[in-house]
């Protein structure tokens, strides 16, 4: 399978300035690609447009040479940045998680994730342990593409390097593709095996 | 003694209300009719033991009849405010998850009905119903509904727009799923407290057009009615027909209002922390 951005343009309203202009990239499965540049580029926009969340303007984002399906299971998944926004703050973690079918013990482990956070709130948990779940939610759905928008910038390193060995380990064991949104070029060269730089815009 | 948080007071406080509640609205219905019956041997008299609240022109004994009505309008309370509030509710949620034109022309509906003093507009529904309880009831729901819709609307357009619930759709959940799973969750504790704090409102609307004649017929023990009659005695010194139920009714008001606030907290998940 192959994820294509093909001459992606973006912009938030009809006399708003483009964010993303002819953006073109490919993502193959298996692969995974980081993503760099400053802030204001519009990495988390190509994000949202890649997942689905967004429709270009012009140009089209492809999977296999084919649109996104609207409904149904997205085979591409996103993680945000904030994970305190993209849980429900009613639902009990253990609910989050089965948002995506059963769970998988065997992930918990990977991430780290204790047996008794399931029964808490999203609000009795840290930003660090908010993000593992999301992270795991993401893995349990079945996609195929994962893009990770920024998903270790508010962690410490040792999380940091837990998240992302877990996600590195089970891309490779499910042939996953990865999109990886970063500001830290140390962390790009160390996870990715191909680094895709926007171009930068004049303010 | 431990001090209570501020939860498990505020959830002492609402069970304390409820059932205050309750006591007089039973107490209401299984008053036997022949207790408000008028004699009058004994009209006019001031409070006594015998009669807390006096008796009023025609002898009937006002706290039975001050019990009564408020039990009266406790009855056209729950009716009006939870069948405006499931209105609400409909209303809202089509407005926000329908088309663009649907909550286009529902918003200018709640506007228009909002522009439109609540008064008259019951007064004139219910004098053209030919007044009496049914008048009264669909006067009560055409007019209570909308603050409530234009609430549950904003609302569900908000939640629609959170990065959970776009999410979920992306997942593969329906927009039936979502609407149960993740809507319906954060609007209930709107729901109930708004149909609390609508209550009062709604008494308080029954009360004012009994007053002004356009409601209940005037032998029903209403305190509409009761402080309607009150007027007329008023100026040769008999203050208590006026008085008392009037007190009951601010009262009632008043502890309706602290258990739709209190139920508020006891609903708000974020509450526990605070």
């Amino acid at each position: 399978m192959r994820l294509e951005a093909k001459n992606v343009f973006f912009r938030y309203g009809k006399k708003e300035p483009w964010v993303l202009e002819n953006v073109s990239l490919q993502l193959e499965q298996g692969e995974c690609l980081a993503l760099l540049a400053p802030s204001g580029c519009g990495k988390t926009t190509l994000a949202m447009l890649l997942s689905g969340y967004l429709q270009p303007m012009q140009g089209e984002i492809l999977l296999d040479g084919m649109p996104l399906r609207k409904k149904g299971l997205c085979p591409v998944q996103m993680i945000f940045q904030h994970p305190e926004n993209a849980v429900n703050p009613y639902w009990r973690m253990k609910k989050v998680l089965e948002e995506c079918g059963e769970i998988q013990e065997n992930l918990l482990n990977v991430l780290g994730i204790e047996r008794a956070w399931l029964d808490r709130y999203p609000r009795e948990l840290s930003g660090g342990e908010l993000q593992r779940f999301c992270v795991a939610r993401a893995l349990m759905s079945g996609a195929e593409f994962l893009v990770c928008d920024e998903i270790s910038t508010m962690l410490d390193v040792i999380s940091q390097a837990q998240i992302w060995n877990a996600v590195l380990d089970e891309a490779k064991k499910r042939n996953l593709g990865i999109l990886a949104i970063t500001h830290n070029r140390h962390l790009a060269r160390r996870i990715a095996s191909r680094v895709y730089e926007l171009p930068g815009r004049d303010f | 003694m431990k001090r209570m948080n501020r939860r498990t007071k505020a959830l002492a406080v609402s069970i304390a209300a409820a059932v205050v509640f309750l006591l007089i609205y039973l107490l209401g219905i299984l008053i036997p009719d022949n207790a408000v019956a008028s004699g009058f041997l004994q009209a006019k008299l001031p409070p006594s033991w015998e009669h807390p609240f006096g008796t009023d022109a025609l002898g009937r004994d006002l706290l039975m009849r001050t019990l009564k009505g408020l039990s009266v309008s406790m009855t056209i309370g729950i009716a009006a405010s939870g069948l405006s509030a499931v209105i609400a509710a409909c209303i809202g949620i089509v407005a926000a998850s329908g088309s663009r034109r649907a909550d286009a022309f529902i918003s200018w509906l709640i506007d228009l009905v909002m522009g439109i003093p609540h008064t008259v507009l019951i007064i004139l529904i219910s004098f053209s119903l030919g007044r009496g309880l049914k008048g009264l009831l669909v006067g009560v729901m055409a007019t209570h509904w909308c603050s409530m819709a234009r609430l549950i609307r904003g609302e569900v357009l908000q939640l629609r727009n959170r990065q959970y619930v776009t999410m979920s759709r992306r997942l593969g959940k329906t927009e039936c799923w979502i609407l149960v799973h993740h809507l319906l969750p954060h609007l209930l504790p709107q729901f109930f407290v708004g149909i609390v704090l609508m209550f009062p409102h709604a008494i308080l609307h029954e009360a004012s057009i009994s007053f002004l004649g356009f409601g209940l017929p005037p032998e029903q023990p209403a305190i509409g009615i009761i402080l309607a009659e009150s007027m007329r005695y008023i100026s040769v010194g008999m203050w208590w027909p006026a008085v008392f139920p009037g007190l009951m009714l601010v009262l009632l008001v008043l502890l309706l209002d602290r258990l739709g606030d209190n139920l508020r907290i006891v609903l708000d998940p974020y509450s526990a922390q605070e």
